[in-house]
């Protein structure tokens, strides 16, 4: 227990060492990072890529008699 | 039935994938090929204690760093669009990509994440072993992500080891074996890594043509140009071998793109290879199609011939002969495929019936007919057919596969002869009394990219009209969702990934000129 306690210390005192002692461009980075993740999944997945099978179905069943459905009647493609 | 269809859906909903997937590939081939030129260099350094190699490796482990930060979860997206706009499409390719992604998820968290921490933050706080081995890591982990995503690709072009479900409507995986070994999944794995090889050690080239025509850094740059020059002439000679692997695999599992390829519209045998052409328009037509010829080329005579059957007098199928049927080389026009395609749809519409009706023998009866290997490769596989009106429809656009193949294949050319070039100069000692070939190492830097955007260009407008090959065309992969929100969406990814390109490279260049740390 004292070692795996020990271990995660250790860890978490090489990361908060990591990230305070960031150079310049890594702190720039850090930021480009966290506002890309924010727009990708706070803005982007929730309000423009719904699962659009799982929003429009309840359970599988009925998604599968759906995708069954848009097999049989699915159109030609003109490229 | 062409009215069903939405264009307008199907072709914004084709581009925006286009547009986030060749975006995020502007990320990922540096990381697969940098990582490995930092481990050679890390090595040396820990080889011989010279802290020149530690200053060099940890001046490209800095673009390496904003590279891997600015890239990082770019991939994410296609997965949004998967589930939003490709509906039909993942729903039936069912675990066959859900394997492969989440090993690939694993991986990618495990190793490159976790290594990737130790590579930036453990200088001087781990072991000079432990940091080398952390570094192989990350560069060994980078090619295995890509390895999954590959794999799954690699499917889409040559769908196997898989049996259909008609009650879940899926595709299940019946052999991992075989979608892991599945030849297109081979060469594609090793071409692709390659390149990403060929791409990093360009960019470490030229940037360090860049410090000696600045006459800074001359010991790093020079150092870096070896490492460089070697890996990266071996691994261009990698890519022209793998590509040569993989365009003969295309030519047995895709042969109407491989036609498309070499734009050659009648089959023949002492086929010449084309190594320069310009296309032209004909009075002839297959269907609607209009049929190509060559306005201008410049070919080796009999050389397709030997390449793909081994001989000169080998026959190369044309796509005349895939598309109306050449009995006497026993190659299947459309027309048939598309019957058989419709039988197996009949099927499946038998089963939907039986299950409306819940006749619990038919349905039993059905799932067998599905899990027969007969039926699989005498009907099923050619399910996709059924959805095509006419059989010129399964000609990809031919100018388009055409160019960005050979385009693609000269500028291959090219790099083993910078490479080569750049490591004479280097033993001769006159690399900085070349300015002239440290000026084309600086602007050949963005060439690897557009050799390996047209690469994807090929293998993805090759495929046309499918999305997985001869089983779902891509109309009816698509979800069924307003295209305003699919071009909504399009125009704030190119926003998006626009800015994060210019910080990437605003950085990047920032970092150059500060140069190495002393």
């Amino acid at each position: 227990m004292i070692l795996i306690f020990s271990v995660l210390s250790q860890l978490l005192r090489f990361y908060y060492d990591g990230f305070r002692n960031m150079s310049n461009w890594g702190r720039k980075v850090w930021i480009i990072i966290i506002i890309k993740l924010f727009i990708m999944f706070a803005i982007l997945k929730i309000f423009f890529f719904p699962d659009f099978l799982k929003t429009k179905y309840d359970n599988d069943k009925q998604r599968s008699e759906y995708v069954l459905d848009q097999l049989i009647n699915s159109p030609a493609n003109h490229d | 039935m062409i009215e069903n269809v939405d264009l307008v859906l199907v072709n914004w909903s084709r581009a925006q994938f286009a547009l986030t997937a060749m975006y995020h590939w502007l990320f990922v081939p540096l990381t697969l090929g940098l990582s490995f030129i930092l481990a050679i260099m890390e090595t040396i350094y820990v080889r011989t204690g010279n802290e020149e190699w530690k200053r060099l490796t940890r001046f490209w482990m800095t673009l390496f760093g904003i590279n891997f930060a600015i890239g990082i979860a770019t991939g994410i997206i296609l997965e949004f669009e998967f589930g939003t706009n490709w509906s039909n499409y993942s729903w039936f390719v069912g675990d066959i990509f859900g394997a492969p992604l989440a090993v690939e998820g694993i991986l990618a968290f495990f190793l490159e994440s976790t290594f990737v921490a130790v590579m930036f933050f453990g200088w001087n706080k781990v072991s000079k072993k432990f940091h080398l081995t952390s570094t192989w890591l990350v560069a060994i982990g980078a090619s295995l992500s890509a390895l999954w995503i590959l794999v799954a690709n690699a499917w889409m072009q040559n769908p196997v080891g898989m049996i259909f479900n008609p009650e879940t409507a899926r595709n299940e995986m019946v052999s991992f074996w075989a979608v892991l070994f599945n030849p297109v999944a081979v060469d594609k794995f090793l071409h692709t890594i390659s390149s990403g090889f060929l791409l990093g050690s360009m960019f470490v080239l030229g940037i360090s043509s860049w410090f000696l025509i600045r006459k800074r850094e001359e010991l790093m740059a020079r150092r870096s140009i070896l490492i460089a020059g070697v890996f990266g002439l071996l691994s261009s000679l990698m890519v022209a071998y793998t590509g040569d692997a993989s365009t003969r695999t295309i030519s047995k599992v895709q042969p109407v793109k491989f036609a498309s390829m070499e734009a050659l519209f009648e089959g023949k045998s002492n086929a010449g290879l084309v190594a320069v052409g310009v296309l032209k328009d004909t009075d002839k037509k297959i269907g609607e199609r209009v049929v190509k010829e060559f306005a201008f080329k410049i070919e080796i005579p009999g050389l397709l011939s030997v390449l793909t059957g081994g001989d000169k007098d080998a026959y190369v199928q044309g796509i005349t002969d895939h598309v109306l049927g050449n009995e006497k080389r026993g190659i299947m026009s459309v027309s048939e495929k598309m019957q058989k395609g419709q039988f197996a749809k009949d099927v499946l519409m038998d089963y939907k019936r039986a299950r409306m009706i819940n006749d619990k023998e038919q349905l039993k009866s059905i799932k067998g007919i599905f899990r027969d290997k007969e039926f699989h490769d005498k009907y099923f596989r050619y399910f996709g057919y059924s959805s095509i009106d006419k059989p010129e429809d399964v000609i990809p656009n031919v100018p388009v596969s055409f160019y960005s193949f050979h385009l693609m294949v000269i500028l291959g050319f090219l790099f083993i002869m910078i490479f080569a070039t750049a490591l004479y100069f280097l033993f001769k000692g006159s690399l900085s009394d070349n300015r002239w070939f440290l000026w084309i190492a600086l602007l050949s830097i963005p060439l690897p990219y557009v050799a390996s955007e047209l690469g994807w260009i090929l293998t993805e407008m090759g495929r046309q009209p499918w999305i997985i090959q001869d089983l779902m065309p891509v109309s009816a992969a698509v979800s069924q969702i307003n295209s305003g929100s699919v071009i909504t969406t399009f125009i704030l990814f190119a926003v998006l990934f626009t800015a994060l390109l210019i910080s990437e490279i605003s950085i990047m260049v920032k970092q150059v000129k500060t140069g190495p740390r002393h």
